[in-house]
């Protein structure tokens, strides 16, 4: 029987950060099993696990986490149905969406969607390296650019055109930090200011250390549960009220506008539409800001800022207190940036604010909450909205 | 720099900035590419070679001062998305210039040059880099 209604039952996670001392496998299956606890369901309940990782087979040379996680979980004796699901740093988002499509199709009752990533694996530069595997590797990245190189060519375009000064990137950065501060799970927990933002190191000009999100480890987790489940167990889950996700073309030199990322302004748009919701009644976004101008452009492309005027709407407060806040969870930036776990970790974020169950970091009465993951430097983008009512 | 092949592959077109014109709207595409993306199955079998004269203008650009391996030796570099002359935007380095120099708009024509080194197997790559006209 078809779903009408796709909920989110439990969330898990392990911290992010440079975890020497442990594995992917390690961080994988504590996010699955702290899920499976809070949803109070029991492993073999599950009907499917989907995966997502980005870049595991070449820093760990593990393909197939799905399978090994569920293994290690001690459920693979429970011979359920488990994949890996990859697109890029938007794998998360599409994890999401395919374990949410299969509830919505009716073959499932009950899903677990985990993401998780090993980024600290790797020597010195290697890692940029790899990272550019996420670019067009021959017409991209065979020329010198990197992820924050491209990042960088869109940032310099925007700050020109609009003729906005550094400090406005340089607030969405400190503003993951005020919000990572709060959250125990976070990569960072230091406060940054305006001032230290716009001194660091170098990496693509104009963009420094603190424009750009780190490598992190990290694992995130959580299961999704149909109409159905919830109405027969008394489950009060948070609702997915709509899941969109668009892809449109791969090299950033082949896109009509560099500071506008059309696949996250129609995901967003086929979300807003399906969810039947306006920005206005958005209580908070989780935006993909790898790199602080990605946080900038989503905002406008997401539909809360015009082009060019998301530095308004930074100046006039994203803090959790403020009218929109965005990224309470520390976003990319602070909270962390294991690639493929972060659309799940999103997701983890918004579940618990829903839920009030937030702690030090939660928003006030929030009923709706949208969360985008971007693949890249915008070749692809999902828009998920959630709601309690 | 993995797959060694994949990168010999399109040498000819990388040495001679080698793209492709649409037979049924014109348009010019660099990379090539075996499909028009606005013109669809129209274009199927009517998408020839077109060389690109490889002048064009300086449209962003960025100073790169965290690089791969393979560029380390070269850092830190320019790398801009060219706006070349004929229609397409194409990603490359702007070498033999101050990066003070640079420019939004600034007039620049392609060179051919060393790109990078693979660290392994100390395999030279060549193709195209860009300097000011
Ligand atoms: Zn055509």
């Amino acid at each position: 029987m078809l779903s009408k209604n796709v909920y989110i039952i439990g969330a898990g996670e392990a911290k992010y950060g440079e975890l020497w001392d442990r594995s992917l496998r390690d961080i994988a299956v504590e996010a699955g099993l702290k899920a499976v606890e809070d949803a109070g369901i029991r492993t073999r309940d599950l009907g499917a696990i989907y995966m997502s990782n980005s870049l595991g087979g070449d820093i760990s040379m593990q393909e197939h986490l799905s399978a090994l996680m569920s293994d290690h979980a001690g459920i693979a004796t429970e011979f359920i149905p488990s994949m890996r699901i990859e697109a890029s740093t938007a794998s998360g988002g599409a994890a999401i969406r395919e374990g949410y499509l299969a509830i919505k199709s009716g073959e499932y009752d009950i899903v677990m969607v985990g993401g998780a990533e090993k980024m600290t694996e790797l020597y010195g530069n290697e890692n940029i390296d790899i990272t550019s595997s996420i670019l067009d590797r021959e017409w991209e990245a065979f020329e010198g650019a990197t992820p924050a190189a491209l990042a960088a060519l869109s940032a310099r375009k925007y700050i020109k055109d609009f003729n906005i000064p550094k400090e406005i990137l340089a607030k969405l950065s400190v503003n993951d930090h005020l919000n990572a501060s709060l959250n125990e799970n976070a990569h960072f927990r230091n406060k940054i200011t305006v001032e230290q933002a716009l001194k660091a190191t170098m990496i693509a000009e104009p963009l420094n250390l603190m424009d750009c999100a780190p490598l992190s480890d990290g694992a995130s987790s959580i299961i999704l549960a149909s109409e159905d489940y919830v109405r027969k167990n008394g489950v009060e889950g948070v609702k997915m009220l709509s899941s969109a996700m668009s892809q449109g073309p791969f090299a950033l030199h082949s896109r009509e506008c560099i500071y506008s990322v059309e696949p996250t302004k129609r995901a967003a748009r086929k979300a807003l539409e399906d969810a039947k919701t306006k920005p206005e009644d958005i209580s908070f976004v989780e935006v993909h800001d790898s790199y602080n101008i990605y946080g900038l452009m989503a905002l406008e492309d997401l539909g809360f800022a015009e082009k060019g005027k998301a530095g308004k709407l930074i100046e006039e407060g994203i803090g959790l207190n403020d009218k929109l806040p965005v990224n309470p969870s520390g976003g990319l930036k602070a909270k962390g940036f294991p690639y493929g776990a972060t659309g799940v970790g999103q997701a983890v974020e918004a579940y618990l604010q829903l839920k009030g169950k937030a702690n030090k970091r939660q928003i006030k009465n929030p009923t709706k909450a949208m969360i985008h993951n971007m693949a890249g430097s915008g070749v692809a983008s999902v828009v998920h909205i959630l709601g309690v009512e | 720099m993995g797959e060694l092949s994949r990168m010999w592959r399109e040498s000819p077109n990388r040495y001679r900035l080698l793209g492709k014109k649409c037979g049924n709207c014109g348009r010019k595409y660099f990379p090539a590419r075996e499909i028009c993306p606005v013109c669809h199955r129209d274009s199927i079998g009517k998408m020839s070679d077109f060389e690109l004269s490889g002048n064009g203008e300086i449209f962003t650009y960025t100073i790169v001062h965290e690089a791969p391996p393979a560029f380390s030796r070269q850092k830190p570099y320019v790398l801009a998305l060219i706006k070349l002359e004929d229609g397409p935007m194409i990603t490359g380095q702007v070498v033999d210039v101050d990066p003070d120099e640079i420019e939004v708009g600034k007039k620049v024509r392609s060179v051919f040059r060393k790109i990078a080194q693979d660290g392994k197997s100390g395999i030279i790559f060549y193709g195209y880099k860009f300097t000011l006209a």
